[in-house]
């Protein structure tokens, strides 16, 4: 690394640790409903709303009416967002009167904007309006956001409250989350973005002469718009000048900064943060960097103040930093090392393959470990034309079940079932039982624990292993060989974890990947939310164990080092077979 | 079914605050304060007509002019429509024989030596506006000679055209192409 990019990464640690604190106040003040500096101008709109749907502000809900509703919410809204999609050419704001969705598509795309991992199997400039954009997934970032807030919200309260069966009211966490939280962020966020040339206009797309006009190999298309195949199945083309090139334009910035602050990811153009109108400078890089990693670092600081130990909070963000620390180290001493068979060629320098000039290397690999750590999934440079071992990262990242600060509220939940896990293990050892924050780990909680652990693995194991005797799923593979095997795992992984990232040369949009797809996505989100709500349930119910000299300290640099082993162990075990034959294996036959 | 109720009214009130008034705000702020980023960053020439966006890339091989990194857009290098990037893995022979062909053009113009990685490389967006400052000086000889211009004279369009690190210190030194070759033809 340079002194400049040293320079630059440490400064951007140090802004982020520093938002920590006062945003995770902020929070811990929302969600338990005290007053902050927007109340004056949001309590209203706040009861309104309540009024308007009929909420009780002051209704608790236990762990299965929280979870209900919960469940009823993402059912409208992917309904909405489905049938929007399917009538996209009859709904306004359609400048360049794009069709509407296949089914296939539509559900893939509905159920990935609902469950938080927007993995796109379309290209947004060539297939969304802006209606689609701004109205339809827009406005999933934000309530599949606030919905992992508040599900993780509901069980901080879990481990806080004694002997009640009441975790706080869905509607209200949601709304809060939404109005207090994702909503002013992201206008502050979206005008620094404009100010570095994101676009935000609702204007036609533009044409513009071309300097030098360009000659190239068009494929010949029949009568009804299909490729045409020569005798051998090559296909046929025809030359053709393009002399003026039409410039995509649109509302980006909004949805550009709610798509990194809600760790959602789904880009507004096919190249997603790599490409210039989302992404055009290093400082809007670094602060998409920022806005990724800042609600999820931030939530362990709230779920601190909430049960009333700070401590609590920074053993778990030492935890996420160290695994998000460590990996982009591995990154970074690959990728800028470069690709040896190119070196033989006489090219010099990093693999710049599928990445852009003006973000460094440093801040390019440091986007690619905190889109895969968290469930954000937005990309910066192309991951599949990574190095092996360096496309190994984003991919053990998004297999480790996205705990590197993780989704916003997806991110803490699980980790906290990591933490249960961690601390019953080493009840085991010292032959105690088992407590955590003051409450006795049990049958329930650890049920609950694996099953939110284990979920997204089971999924992707078997869900690859069809996928290799499918050949409709293993056609769609771009590169040959290992590197073939790594697309489609990651494909995999990325939904299940609902991460929605790729390696990008994998054809998704085939039934295949669509509709097994939609299923992985569905079992990756909803399995872990409703285990962890039930899990916060029965944590509700039980009364508080005051620490004693046998009480394991999990607020202690120890722990930390104890839950990161945990972590790693059962990552390696579930998944090191499959990296051992995709990227592992590709690593050894490219420095041969 | 109680929650009936909320979910359907919810999803109707956020569609109104997060898709509606979010996005009418945004826009109405960035098109009042940062007019020219907010609608694309256009180049605009001397003779009034807007010949390009400083942040979308072009295709370029005629040898006077400059040229950008190779392109993955589809249909075309640089098509604005068809971002994205290869894709091609590390070790895909298809991908290292399209890198051998392009270090051999690069050779049969005079280049000796070393190649900077991201002037044979295809970027993430496939149109990436800018190349390295080492890739913009690897190709002075040849532009200088197809345009019977002196050497120096390209060195300072070069120095011109490139870009710092912003703020002193975040990302790399780069030129961007599209500028730097209009200013060439006299356009801007």
């Amino acid at each position: 690394m340079s002194m400049y990019e040293w320079v630059e990464t440490i400064l951007f640690f140090v802004v982020l640790l520093a938002l920590v604190k006062p945003l995770g106040t902020f929070m811990a003040k929302v969600y338990q409903g005290e007053a902050t500096f927007l109340s004056p101008v949001f309590v209203p709109c706040e009861n309104l709303l309540y009024r308007i749907s009929g909420v009780n502000k002051d209704e608790e809900m236990d762990w299965k009416r929280y979870a209900w509703a919960m469940v009823l919410f993402n059912l409208v809204l992917f309904a909405a967002l489905f049938v929007m999609l399917m009538m996209q050419h009859l709904l306004p704001l359609n400048p360049q009167k794009f069709p509407a969705f296949t089914w296939q598509l539509a559900l893939n795309t509905a159920v990935s904007f609902v469950t938080n991992t927007n993995w796109q199997a379309y290209s947004g400039e060539t297939a969304a309006s802006y209606f689609t954009q701004m109205v339809g997934l827009a406005v999933h970032n934000f309530v599949s956001a606030a919905t992992g807030m508040a599900i993780v919200i509901a069980l901080i309260r879990g481990f806080v409250r004694r002997k009640t069966s009441s975790l706080g009211n869905f509607w209200v966490d949601m709304t809060r989350g939404t109005l207090y939280i994702l909503l002013p962020l992201s206008l502050i966020g979206a005008i620094l973005l404009v100010s570095q040339g994101v676009i935000q206009n609702f204007n036609a797309y533009k044409t513009v002469p071309l300097v030098q006009s360009e000659t190239y190999d068009k494929p010949k298309l029949d009568d009804k718009g299909n490729p045409l195949k020569d005798a051998k199945g090559n296909p046929v083309t025809e030359s053709a000048t393009a002399k003026e090139v039409t410039i995509p334009m649109g509302p980006v910035a909004s949805q550009e900064v709610i798509k990194e602050l809600g760790t959602n990811g789904g880009g507004f153009f096919n190249a997603n943060s790599a490409h210039p109108f989302e992404n055009p400078t290093p400082l809007s890089h670094y602060l998409e960097i920022l806005l990724i990693l800042l609600i999820p670092g931030a939530l362990t600081y709230t779920f601190g103040i909430m049960v009333g130990n700070t401590r609590q909070g920074w053993a778990l963000l030492g935890v996420m930093l160290l695994l998000l620390i460590a990996s982009f180290a591995v990154l970074q001493g690959v990728e800028a090392d470069g690709n040896p068979l190119l070196a033989k060629l006489g090219v010099q320098g990093a693999n710049m393959e599928g990445k852009e000039i003006r973000y460094s290397l440093a801040g390019t690999n440091l986007f690619e470990v905190a889109t895969t750590g968290t469930s954000c999934g937005a990309v910066a440079a192309m991951h599949d034309s990574l190095t092996p071992i360096g496309g190994m990262m984003p991919l053990s990242l998004i297999l480790l079940g996205e705990i590197v600060f993780g989704g916003v509220g997806s991110g803490l939940y699980t980790m906290l079932a990591f933490a249960v896990i961690a601390v019953f293990v080493s009840g085991l050892m010292i032959g105690r039982t088992p407590e955590y924050l003051g409450k006795k780990i049990e049958v329930r909680e650890m049920w609950m624990s694996i099953i939110t652990i284990l979920t997204a693995g089971i999924v992707v194991l078997i869900l690859s292993g069809v996928a290799m005797i499918n050949t409709q799923a293993t056609a769609s593979m771009a590169n040959p060989g290992a590197h073939g095997l790594s697309e489609v795992l990651y494909a995999i992984a990325s939904m299940a974890n609902n991460n929605g990232s790729a390696f990008a040369g994998l054809n998704a949009n085939v039934d295949f990947y669509n509709v097994y797809g939609s299923l992985a996505m569905i079992l990756g989100r909803y399995i872990p939310a409703v285990a962890v709500l039930a899990m916060a349930g029965s944590l509700a119910g039980k009364k508080y164990v005051p620490p004693s000299l046998g009480t394991l300290p999990t607020d202690k640099v120890p722990f930390a080092l104890w839950l990161t082993l945990v972590i790693l162990i059962i990552g390696a075990l579930t998944f090191f077979p499959a990296l051992a034959l995709g990227p592992i294996v590709e690593h050894l036959q490219m420095i041969q | 079914m109680k929650e009936i109720r909320p979910a359907i009214l919810m999803l109707i009130l956020f569609t109104v605050i997060c898709g509606g008034i979010y996005p009418a705000v945004v826009t109405g702020i960035a098109q009042a304060v940062f007019p020219k980023q907010a609608n694309g960053s256009f180049i605009t020439g001397k003779s009034g007509k807007e010949l390009g966006s400083t942040l979308i890339g072009q295709p370029f091989s005629d040898p006077k002019y400059f040229w950008p990194r190779p392109s993955a857009a589809t249909d075309f290098g640089y098509n604005p429509m068809g971002s994205g990037g290869s894709n091609s893995g590390p070790t895909n022979p298809d991908f290292i024989k399209t890198v051998k062909d392009r270090v051999k053009t690069l050779r049969d113009t005079g280049v000796t030596g070393a190649i900077p990685a991201d002037l044979v490389l295809a970027s993430a967006s496939g149109l990436d506006p800018q190349i390295s400052p080492e890739s913009a000086m690897l190709q002075v000889a040849r532009v200088a000679k197809a345009r019977g211009v002196s050497e120096d004279m390209l060195v300072k369009a070069v120095a011109q055209a490139t870009e710092g690190r912003q703020i002193g210190f975040l990302g790399e030194p780069r030129v961007n192409v599209l500028s730097l070759n209009l200013s060439l033809d006299g356009l801007k």
